[in-house]
C-alpha cells in the first residue's frame, strides 16, 4: 500500500475520520428511531399505571386503556397541594429526570428534616417540584396512583403505588429498575414481590404516617411491611426509602381523602341513629298506647 | 456443544469454506481453547449474569452477534488500522455496534431491550470480544475471523448456560423462571394468588441454597467446570 498506515498523519486522519463516521451513523440511527422509542416508553408508562390498579394491558392498547380508565390527572407541589395551572401535564412530568437533575441530592441532604426539605423542594428549578398523581377508576371506585423514583444498588428504581379512596389502603404496586442484579434486586419487578403490597396501609391505627417497609423476613403480620428479596438488601432499602419519601410528600392529600371518607361515615352514622331514634319513639308510643 | 462441530463436519464435502483449519476455529474454543475455562477471559460477566438461565441466553446471543460482526469489521479493516491506536479503534467499533443494536431493539422489540439493559455495558467490556479482535481478527481474513467469532461466542455461551442452569436450579429452584422443585410459601401461583403452603420438595423440608445466587458461587461452579475439563482432556494437563 502506498500510504504508510503507521505515520502520525495517517493515524490522526484515521482517528478523526472514524469518529465522524461512527458519530454520524449513531446520530442518524438515534434520530430515526426516536419517535418509536418515545412511543414505547409512553406505552410502558400506561402499562405500569394500569398494572398498579390490577389491569394487565398489551403494550399496543395500553394508551387507549389508560385514557378509558383515567378520571383525572393532578399535579401536586411539595406541600401536597394541588397545583391549579401546572407547567406540564401530569403525564409528561419526567420524575426520573427531575430526580437525577438534583432532587436526589435534596432528598439525601434533608432526609431527617422534613421542613428544610420542603423549602428546598419548593425552591427547586423554576417554580418548585411538580409531583404527578393519576386518579383512575377501578371497579367504579376512584383510586390514586402515585409514581415514584428512588435509588437501588446499581441505578435508579421506580414504581407506582396505588392508594384506595380511603387514603390509606394500598390497592396495588408495581416496581421496576434500570440495572439491579438479576435474580436478586431485579426481582422487585416480579409479581411475587409486588403482590404482598396489596391491602397494606400507609398509616397506622393512631393515624401516624408509616409508609411500607421492605424488611428481611420480618413482614409477618405487619400491616406496614412486606418481605424483602434475599440477597437484595440494598435494593429493598432503596424501595423502602422511595415509598416513604414519596408518599410523605402526598401525605397531606391523603389526609384530606381520609377526612372526606370519615365525614361520610359520620353522616351515615348520624342518619342511622336518627332512624334508630324514630324506631324507639314508635316503640315508646306503642308502649304508651298499650298502657292506655 | 459437540453437536455444532458435528454439524459443520457433515457440510464439509459441499462447502470448501469449512476446511479442516476453519472447522478448528469453531471447535477449538469449545474445548481445548475455551475462552472462559482455559483462557480465563470474560469471567466478570460470567459472574454477573448467570443467576438465571434466561439472562445468560440473552447475553450469549448478544455476544454472538457483536463478536461475529466485530470480528468481520475489524478483519475487513485490518490493513487500514494504524497500529498505535488499534485498541481504541476496536473499542469504538464494538461500542458503536452495541449501541446501534440497543437503539434498534429499543424501537422495535422493547421487551428484549429491557431484558438486555444491564448487559449492554457488559458486552462492551467483555474481554473475550476485545481479546479475539486483537488476537485473531487483526491478522486474519474476514471468513476465518467470522468463524472464530462464532466459535468463541458459542464456547462462552455454553459455559454461561451450564453455570446459570446450576445456579438457577439450586439457588432458586427454577429453570427458565419455572419452578421445577415445587412451590415455596409466598410464591406466585398460575392463578395469580400467592401460595400459602409449600409443595413438592419444599414440603419435605428442602431449602434453596442462598449462596448459589451470590457471585462467589459462580466462581466455584466455573472452577468445578475447569476441574472436570482438565481431568478429561490430556492436552490441558500442565506438567
Amino acid at each position: 500500500m502506498a500510504v504508510d498506515v503507521n505515520s502520525n498523519k495517517y493515524t490522526f486522519i484515521f482517528a478523526a475520520g472514524m469518529v465522524i463516521v461512527v458519530a454520524t451513523v449513531l446520530a442518524i440511527a438515534s434520530e430515526f428511531l426516536k419517535p418509536m422509542q418515545k412511543e414505547n416508553v409512553a406505552n410502558e408508562k400506561c402499562q405500569n399505571i394500569l398494572s398498579s390498579i390490577g389491569i394487565e394491558a398489551e403494550a399496543a392498547d395500553a394508551a387507549s386503556a389508560y385514557e378509558e380508565n383515567l378520571v383525572k390527572a393532578l399535579v401536586l407541589d411539595a406541600n401536597g397541594q394541588v397545583v391549579s395551572e401546572p407547567k406540564f401535564g401530569a403525564f409528561n412530568i419526567n420524575i426520573l429526570k427531575d430526580y437525577k437533575a438534583g432532587l436526589s441530592t435534596i432528598y439525601k441532604a434533608n432526609s431527617d428534616d422534613m421542613e428544610a426539605m420542603k423549602t428546598a423542594l419548593l425552591a427547586f428549578g423554576d417554580g418548585g417540584v411538580n409531583y404527578p398523581m393519576f386518579i383512575l377508576s377501578k371497579a367504579g371506585e376512584d383510586v390514586y396512583v402515585v409514581p415514584m423514583v428512588g435509588t437501588g444498588l446499581w441505578g435508579p428504581v421506580w414504581g407506582y403505588v396505588t392508594v384506595a379512596g380511603d387514603g390509606k389502603t394500598v390497592v396495588g404496586a408495581v416496581f421496576d429498575h434500570k440495572s439491579e442484579t438479576p435474580g436478586l434486586g431485579a426481582e422487585i419487578n416480579q409479581a411475587s414481590f409486588q403482590k404482598p403490597f396489596e391491602g397494606k396501609t400507609i398509616f397506622d391505627e393512631s393515624g401516624e404516617f408509616t409508609g411500607i417497609k421492605v424488611t428481611k423476613g420480618g413482614a409477618k403480620g405487619s400491616n406496614h411491611a412486606v418481605d424483602a428479596i434475599s440477597g437484595g438488601t440494598i435494593t429493598s432499602n432503596g424501595v423502602t426509602e422511595m415509598i416513604y419519601r414519596t408518599l410523605k410528600i402526598y401525605e397531606p392529600y391523603f389526609r384530606e381523602l381520609q377526612a372526606e371518607t370519615e365525614t361520610t361515615e359520620v353522616v351515615q352514622l348520624s342518619l342511622g341513629s336518627a332512624t334508630l331514634a324514630l324506631n324507639v319513639e314508635q316503640i315508646v308510643d306503642g308502649i304508651e298506647l298499650s298502657a292506655e | 456443544m459437540s453437536e455444532a462441530a458435528v454439524a459443520e463436519k457433515v457440510k464439509e464435502p459441499k462447502e470448501p469454506l469449512f476446511s479442516k483449519k476453519n472447522r478448528a476455529l469453531i471447535s477449538n474454543p469449545l474445548d481445548d481453547d475455551n475462552p472462559i475455562t482455559v483462557q480465563v477471559l470474560g469471567i466478570c460477566s460470567a459472574l454477573a449474569i448467570t443467576v438465571q438461565l434466561k439472562q445468560a441466553v440473552v447475553m450469549s446471543v448478544s455476544v454472538l452477534f457483536v463478536m461475529a460482526a466485530g470480528n468481520v469489521i475489524v478483519s475487513l479493516m485490518r490493513n487500514l488500522i494504524p497500529n498505535r491506536i488499534r485498541i481504541i479503534v476496536q473499542l469504538v467499533i464494538v461500542a458503536a455496534l452495541v449501541i446501534l443494536v440497543d437503539q434498534v431493539l429499543k424501537a422495535y422489540v422493547y421487551d428484549v431491550s429491557k431484558a438486555l439493559s444491564v448487559f449492554v455495558g457488559l458486552i462492551i467490556t467483555n474481554c473475550i470480544i476485545m481479546g479475539r479482535l486483537e488476537a485473531f481478527a487483526l491478522a486474519n481474513k474476514p471468513w476465518p475471523a467470522f468463524l472464530d467469532g462464532i466459535g468463541n461466542a458459542f464456547a462462552y455461551g455454553g459455559i454461561l448456560v451450564i453455570v446459570s442452569f446450576v445456579r438457577e436450579l439450586f439457588g432458586s429452584g427454577k429453570i427458565w423462571g419455572f419452578s421445577v422443585l415445587g412451590e415455596k410459601v409466598g410464591a406466585l401461583l398460575a392463578d395469580g394468588t400467592l401460595a400459602t403452603e409449600a409443595t413438592g420438595l419444599y414440603a419435605m423440608g428442602y431449602v434453596d441454597n442462598g449462596l448459589m445466587i451470590l457471585p462467589p458461587m459462580a466462581l466455584i461452579t466455573v472452577g468445578a467446570l475447569i476441574w472436570i475439563q482438565r481431568a478429561r482432556n490430556p492436552k490441558l494437563i500442565e506438567a
